[in-house]
């Protein structure tokens, strides 16, 4: 594998309101062009990392390097230029009085220029699929529709890295859906580096590999496949089991063989048919 | 006591350039101890008559009973306490109607409203935190000073105290984790269980309608489009699908086997186990041949 | 009716003062207030009329909708009328009823001073109605550009205001899911006694205000991983550019306000 692009080595924080460690000794990599989850319940401390990687809050203990550089007051800036953040809330991260507005908002920040702004800007809405909305209001959106634009207002700033703080967690199933599809795409064809942080193992099993966090340490780490085969330790860590995992566990307990681990239905059911139709 | 929805139509602001048609024809009965699910997509009109079931909205055509009273639309109507005390509504995001020092004051707020003495109020207070699974040390804390979870529960242990006599609930369990979602659902199952408590659950979760509910009404596009069991709507997933409504998991999973597998089970499942059964039971059949 | 009221909205059309640059259009309304007082007689005030007419004929916007969305202050326009017509006495008497007497400078000043009202209210709707809020705030943000020397936070308060305008439907739905929430926790808010729906108002207010700083505080922290660190160094996304006819329509201000000086009396 080729060199890490993210490390979190040693990493400790606590909040001041707060008598416990938020996150205890972190350790994790993030690669080039991978998908990470990192799955864990309310409080786990998954949602203070993505601040800590952004530099919204600084280690107490312990060093975060993105790309190279290694976060500190200085490199703040340098360090936000690569790391695009998506949070819970679709509005409150809303600034722009119309979709095109806010998607340039990043933009306008960076100094970069008029005639190059009114291009990124179409662009970055014509791969989240909202470039026919470009005078359109926020209240005039759905939670969906504004997390897409929040995530084309990352994209025109051509980050190596999109973080999603928990910003499936707000939306109705249609809306998560069309997040996670956007996600998927942009992963595949524009190779953006993906950290999801969620509770939804649902949007966990798209990714390449998951991080499960407890009590403010990483309890696990591995792949969606891996990871599932906690099974009922999940359930225990306040997360749950996604729905084709849990058929396949049913239909192994009733002794039919299914070979392998699938974590889609479609391949669950295609496996079956394999393994059945052949006789 | 029952509430009935008689082709009822509501229209955001009526008589304006600005009007806008939200429901129309919508027909529906919840009898008292009942548990309704109100299904349907972000804006297809359920949050509107969810708010016809205690009078927050009344309709520009049709009548709404909610027990003896009786809501027709155009008429002026007056006094509206009582069906509010006896229809209780969990709204989404609870936790952001709490605004007084202490959770105790803020779950009196409701009974005080409806004229219940203060140590009454009290005693239903002490007796709410506990339903919603929280300690009665928390009472004496100011509801900002807790996590969001909790503050969901007390917003709750809220409209609890006022003891009415029908809950409706409006996606109760948005933004909380697997662990808090399956904690609040069951919390109000067994409510309506123990206490014969009429609940409507208002949401997008075709999993939570199959699991509780004994009716469930479909919503789309501002009108009814099935209401029935859950044997009943899920006997016809297609038609479901078609108007671009979701089924449950075990009933997806079971239509995908079915084309597959080319074959048709007897009846649509809803349970997981139940499904299983009837396919492990086929598959072997079908190894055997 | 509020919801016929049009003071403060934007309609969405293609026309001449649609297309204006905002700082021409603010530059005009600002004129327009300082010239309306040259008028003092019917002559100038009818001058002012015609130019008002004018503007709004340009505006594209139907005349019924205005006349209908100008109703409720019309009433404001019709009191200072009477208001002016009872109290006024100089002049020579041109009806009398004993106990109560109308003075010819009544008349005058009663038919004036609405008119200047009526007046102003028009223009500044017509710069409401033809430029959305965004551009009322960049046109004032770049207009005001010079005071950055003087250390003026010129920068920051456009953010507020475009922030603020982003930001009110929002709270206006806030506000009617707060009170609905209420209102079926026992609260009255549209009957019984003064007293008790002042009470109310706490309910209502207390959880309102938790919200808003909770959205200012995410908002900023959104703001901040967006790169946002002041107005230094920002570009512009939306650009203003000034035409021919923001030129000319300045020059028809200004030979209204000659004519005004020739024709006072």
């Amino acid at each position: 594998m080729e060199s890490p692009l993210v490390v979190i080595k040693d990493v400790s924080f606590q909040y001041d309101s707060q008598e416990s460690l938020a996150l205890n000794q972190i350790n994790m990599e993030v690669y080039e062009g991978e998908w990470l989850a990192i799955v864990g319940h309310n409080g786990s401390g998954k949602s203070t990392l993505a601040r800590l990687l952004n530099g919204l809050q600084f280690p107490k203990e312990g060093s975060i390097t993105v790309a190279g550089i290694t976060l500190a007051e200085e490199t703040i800036w340098d360090i936000r230029r690569q790391i695009g953040m998506v949070f819970q809330n679709p509005d409150n991260q809303f600034v722009g009085t119309t979709v095109q507005d806010d998607v340039a908002f990043g933009l306008e920040n960076n100094g970069i220029p008029v005639d190059v702004m009114s291009e990124r800007v179409v662009d970055a809405l014509k791969k989240v699929n909202m470039d026919s909305f470009l005078d359109q209001e926020p209240h005039h959106l759905s939670g969906g529709q504004k997390q897409r634009v929040a995530i084309a207002g990352v994209l025109a700033l051509k980050p190596s890295i999109i973080i999603l703080d928990e910003a499936t967690s707000m939306l109705d199933p249609r809306g998560r859906a069309e997040v996670i599809e956007t996600i998927m795409k942009l992963q595949k064809q524009d190779k953006i580096t993906v950290i999801s942080i969620t509770h939804d193992l649902e949007e966990a099993s798209r990714a390449d590999r998951i991080i499960v966090m407890n009590k403010g340490e990483v309890y696990r780490e591995g792949t969606p496949n891996e990871i599932f085969l906690m099974d009922e330790e999940l359930i225990k860590l306040g997360l749950d089991i996604p729905f084709p995992i849990k058929m396949s566990n049913k239909l192994r307990e009733k002794g039919i063989s299914l070979g392998q681990q699938y974590l889609t239905e479609e391949e669950l059911v295609a496996g079956l048919w394999t393994s059945h139709s052949k006789m | 006591m029952d509430i009935s929805l008689k082709n009822v139509e509501y229209r955001y602001s009526a008589d304006t350039p600005f009007e806008r048609l939200a429901i129309q024809d919508v027909n529906i009965d919840i009898s008292s101890g009942s548990y309704t699910a109100i299904i349907g997509h972000t804006g297809s009109g359920k949050s509107t008559v969810l708010q016809h079931l205690n009078a927050l909205l009344k309709p520009t055509k049709g009548t709404v009973f909610i027990g003896n009273r009786e809501i027709k639309a155009g008429r002026k109507e007056k006094n509206l306490k009582g069906i509010r005390e006896k229809v209780g509504i969990v709204f989404q995001f609870p936790e952001h109607q709490l605004f007084e020092e202490t959770v105790e004051k803020d779950i009196c707020f409701g009974p005080l409203n409806f004229g219940v003495s203060e140590t009454e109020a009290k005693k239903r207070a002490n007796e709410a935190i506990k339903q919603v699974g929280l300690s009665e040390e928390i009472l004496e804390k100011s509801p900002f000073d807790l996590s969001g979870g909790q503050m969901r529960r007390v917003a709750i242990a809220g409209v609890l105290a006022m003891e009415p006599e029908c809950i409706v609930l409006d996606e109760p369990t948005a933004g909380l984790d697997p662990r808090g979602r399956k904690e609040i659902m069951d919390l109000f199952y067994k409510l309506h269980q123990e206490r014969d408590l009429a609940t409507v659950l208002v949401t997008h979760s075709m999993e939570d309608a199959a699991r509780y509910a004994d009716e469930i009404v479909i919503m789309h596009k501002g009108t009814v489009l099935q209401k029935g069991t859950p044997n009943e709507i899920f006997s016809d997933p297609e038609r479901l699908l078609a108007h671009g409504l979701d089924v449950p998991d075990v009933v997806r999973f079971q239509l995908r086997i079915e084309k597959t597998f080319q074959t048709k089970f007897d009846r649509i499942c809803l349970k997981e186990d139940e499904l299983i059964n009837m396919l492990a039971a086929f598959l072997k059949r079908r190894g055997a041949q | 009716m509020m919801e016929k009221m049009i003071i403060g909205r934007y309609v969405p059309a293609d026309s001449l003062l649609h297309r204006m640059d905002p700082r021409s259009k603010l530059i005009l309304v600002f004129l327009f207030v300082g010239v309306i007082f040259l008028a003092n007689n019917f002559w100038t005030y009818g001058i002012l009329l015609i130019y008002t007419l004018l503007m709004a004929g340009f505006s594209k916007i139907p005349p019924r909708f205005l006349i209908g969305g100008l109703k409720p202050v019309l009433w404001l326009v019709i009191f200072t009328f009477f208001l002016h017509l009872f109290l006024t006495r100089e002049g020579a008497v041109i009806f009398d009823l004993g106990w109560f007497k109308i003075y010819e400078e009544g008349l005058r000043q009663g038919i004036f001073i609405s008119m200047r009202f009526f007046l102003l209210i028009l223009i500044t709707s017509l710069l409401t109605l033809t430029t959305t809020p965004i551009e009322i705030t960049d046109g004032l943000e770049r207009l005001l550009g010079p005071l950055k020397k003087l250390k003026f936070p010129v920068h920051e308060l456009a953010l507020m205001m475009s922030i603020a305008l982003r930001f009110i439907p929002t709270l206006m739905q806030e506000t009617d899911k707060i009170m609905k929430a209420q209102t079926a926790r026992g609260v009255e808010y549209t009957s019984g006694p003064i007293k008790e729906r002042l009470k109310a108002v706490v309910p209502l207010l207390i959880p309102l205000f938790i919200s808003s700083f909770k959205r200012a505080e995410e908002l900023a922290v959104a703001m901040e991983a967006r790169g946002y660190k002041g107005g230094e160094g920002r570009t512009k996304y939306r650009q203003l550019s000034w035409s021919t006819v923001d030129t000319l329509m300045i020059l028809l201000l200004l030979a209204v306000t000659v004519l005004l000086i020739v024709f006072r009396g």
